[in-house]
């Protein structure tokens, strides 16, 4: 008697659920100088954003598409909606007045819950904008900015907001950067003055929920001198039969001995493409903690970029990648030492299934100047069936005498003797698989904040049934 | 009375080529049996079948077990029905605790959720008996374990989940004196604290020696070649398997 296995798809259903735009504005679809110039228009932007915009326009028609990574002939940008509007006023401070269909989306996503729980302070975008941003009285007492980037915009910080604003990845950087620079549209700006440590956590969390839509959020972090900050981001969206496309921008600056552990957990729908670009730039004696979960989307292209700038800067990449039927994701990360006695050291795991493709890349460049550094790269694939694949690429350049660098790289399948020894305990095929699955995971999935290790656990626990064949 | 354990006839082949040719044998409850065979006769290969190690086949005969037929069952199913072996390369997994593992069989096998409390108390006394360290029970399951320390986390596991029967793959081999003698005494428990019944696959007899043997049995070329009681083994140490052993010509 054969048993053959059948794993399951990872249970969407928490995500699933969306509602009517139907009372959103929306720009047309494509993207023409009409287009940029009507968002522009409609987000009251100075006028310095507005040329910028432009100007990224003619760099996003001018750049090719990436050709080396998973396909993305599916996204036709004729058909993306670059802009919608949720159907609220303004953003809000106060959960009572968020729109119900909104409120309701976050709230069975559990983001009030875990800001009355267990965070300083929460923002939350809907298609394009941020609907609610709230932070507890005494963290914003301690002098801790967090808020939309429209709003700071135009306040106190606009000025650091123009000086830094797609400064470390700039429109020029590839062809969805230029998007990106074009059409963003919310996201968030946290500023954590020198020496504030900040022992909570901030969250945003974003949704898209309209279907044929982009979102295209901007996230410009600072975190002063000394201070301390652990900032979490969330992403879903519901399933639909047309693509989605992600392009945001994450730009963070830790100053010298700064610490920034930036949490990321992505469960977008599997018609998502997720193109998304992450730098951080850190100073002498700062840390940078990337934690990276990517469950969802159909392509991901993604890859954290530390630049370490100061002497002694540190760069830690935790990440976790899960790749099931039909989802093609290419994750990693890239390292740049260019300073003294920097170091870096990066642990993954990916796994996948169903047919699912992962890559994983690693660029690791240690500048003439890096004396003395240090680098460490580990990643480990697990494939959970024949028909999946993962491979690993990575790249060293180093050109500095005295630098050390390591890179270990395994890829394995779930071996037919360790799930005999699971089941020959009385555990069931399913059980041991699910079992195989999660502890390869474990020394990633630790490094989660508590309600998405739980959450991720959740996901790995994969239905796996035995059926006859 | 009916036997805890019924081979009959049980003919098993792995790519093809036949390793066992016809194995007869009954344990009853309670009872302790020996197997001794010449390497290669399939002594392991028995333990492999009657746990249901998906890598053989059984091309013949029967597995009856507390009255069941067992044959072609998936090693889960026999497990919870009562039967459990000790490996002889216990496999390494990463990531997954010993005392967390211990505990998860324990609750599939009995269906319900087990007081943590409850059952460190439990481990941490079984695992003294074994003169484990108890900082194993936090260890990845079997990862970087020496050779005895892999076969102590073997029997730690029998005294845990408490089987009707217990299988034992040559526990002791490649072990020193000291790591035999715990266990043996490990061994000595389950009987005293399970009364469960034994086979034992071994080439020594230092980990018979405080045991009550009731049978011993020769395994030659896939099948049982002589059956005799404890005095056997003394027989075999003097004079080897070459008896036993069937001449071709």
């Amino acid at each position: 008697m054969k048993e053959k296995t059948h794993v399951d798809d990872i249970d969407r259903s928490i995500y699933d659920f969306r509602f009517e735009d139907k009372d959103a504005y929306k720009v047309s679809e494509g993207l023409t100088e009409d287009i940029v110039l009507k968002i522009s228009e409609e987000k009251n932007d100075p006028e310095w954003m507005r040329d910028f915009r432009l100007k990224s326009l003619k760099l996003y028609n001018e750049i090719q598409v990436p050709d080396w990574g998973p396909s993305i002939d599916g996204l036709d940008m004729d058909n993306i909606v670059t802009y919608v509007r949720p159907n609220t006023e303004r953003m809000h401070t106060d959960w009572e007045d968020v729109p119900d269909d909104i409120k309701d989306t976050f709230e069975r996503l559990g983001i009030p819950q875990a800001e009355r729980k267990s965070l300083a302070g929460v923002g939350a975008q809907y298609d394009s904008e941020l609907v609610y941003h709230n932070v507890k009285d005494e963290v914003a007492k301690s002098g801790v900015v967090y808020t939309d980037i429209e709003s700071a915009l135009r306040g106190e910080y606009a000025d650091m907001i123009k000086e830094k604003f797609m400064k470390i990845v700039p429109p020029t950087d590839h062809k969805f950067a230029a998007l990106h620079g074009a059409v963003w549209s919310g996201g968030s700006f946290v500023y954590v003055p020198k020496g504030v440590h900040l022992d909570i956590p901030l969250q945003s969390y974003f949704r898209l929920n309209a279907k044929g839509a982009g979102q295209f959020e901007h996230t410009l972090i600072i975190v002063d001198e000394g201070a301390y900050l652990h900032f979490i981001e969330g992403c879903s969206a519901p399933k639909y039969n047309v693509a989605n496309l992600h392009a945001g921008c994450v730009e963070l600056y830790v100053g010298k001995n700064a610490t920034l552990r930036y949490s990321t957990i992505e469960n977008w729908s599997k018609n998502m493409y997720n193109l998304n670009t992450k730098r951080a730039v850190v100073e002498e004696g700062g840390k940078i903690e990337w934690v990276s979960g990517s469950f969802g989307s159909h392509v991901s292209y993604l890859y954290p970029m530390s630049v370490l700038n100061g002497k002694g800067a540190r760069s830690e990449f935790t990440g976790v990648t899960f790749a099931g039927e039909g989802q093609d994701l290419d994750t990693g990360t890239k390292v740049v030492h260019n300073a003294e006695n920097t170091s870096s050291y990066v642990n993954t795991r990916s796994i996948s299934k169903s047919g699912g493709i992962n890559t994983f890349r690693s660029s690791v460049v240690i500048g003439p100047n890096a004396h003395g550094s240090k680098s460490a790269v580990s990643c480990e694939s697990l494939m959970v069936d024949n028909e999946s694949r993962s491979d690993t690429i990575p790249s060293m350049d180093v050109r500095c005498a005295d630098a050390d660098v390591g890179h270990e790289a395994k890829i394995g399948r779930i071996s037919d003797e360790t799930v005999f020894y699971l089941m020959s305990r009385g555990l069931s095929e399913a059980d041991a698989r699910a079992l195989i699955v999660r502890g390869f995971a474990d020394n990633v999935s630790k490094e989660l904040p508590l309600e998405y290790a739980v959450e991720m656990n959740n996901l790995i626990s994969l239905e796996m049934k035995g059926s006859i064949g | 009375m009916s036997e805890l354990l019924s081979v009959k006839g049980l003919k098993a082949e792995i790519e093809e080529k036949e390793i066992l040719r016809g194995v007869d044998l009954e344990v009853g409850d309670g009872e302790v049996h020996v197997i001794m065979g010449p390497n290669g006769a399939g002594k392991s290969t028995l333990g492999s079948v009657i746990i249901g190690d998906p890598r053989f086949e059984v091309t013949g005969g029967s597995v009856f077990f507390d009255g069941e037929d067992i044959t072609g069952e998936s090693p889960d199913k026999i497990s919870k029905k009562g039967v459990f072996l000790s490996f002889q390369n216990p496999i390494e997994i990463p990531g997954i605790t010993l005392g967390n593992f211990i505990k998860t069989a324990l609750e599939m096998k009995t269906g319900e959720r087990i007081k943590l409390w409850d059952f460190k108390k439990k481990l941490k006394e079984t695992m003294e008996v074994l003169q484990m360290d108890p900082a194993y029970a936090e260890r990845d399951l079997n990862v970087g374990f020496s050779g005895g320390e892999k076969k102590k986390a073997e029997i730690l596991q029998l005294l845990m989940l408490r089987p009707k029967l217990a299988i034992l793959d040559e526990t002791d081999s490649g072990l020193d004196v000291d790591a035999v003698h715990i266990v043996s005494k490990g061994i000595e428990e389950y009987k005293k604290q399970v009364g469960g019944a034994l086979m034992i696959i071994t080439h020594s007899t230092k980990i018979l020696e405080s045991l009550k043997v009731d049978k011993t049995h020769v395994l030659v070329d896939g099948e049982i070649a002589v059956t005799g009681d404890a005095s056997l083994i003394e027989k075999i140490n003097n004079e080897g398997f070459e008896q036993f052993i069937r001449k071709e010509d």
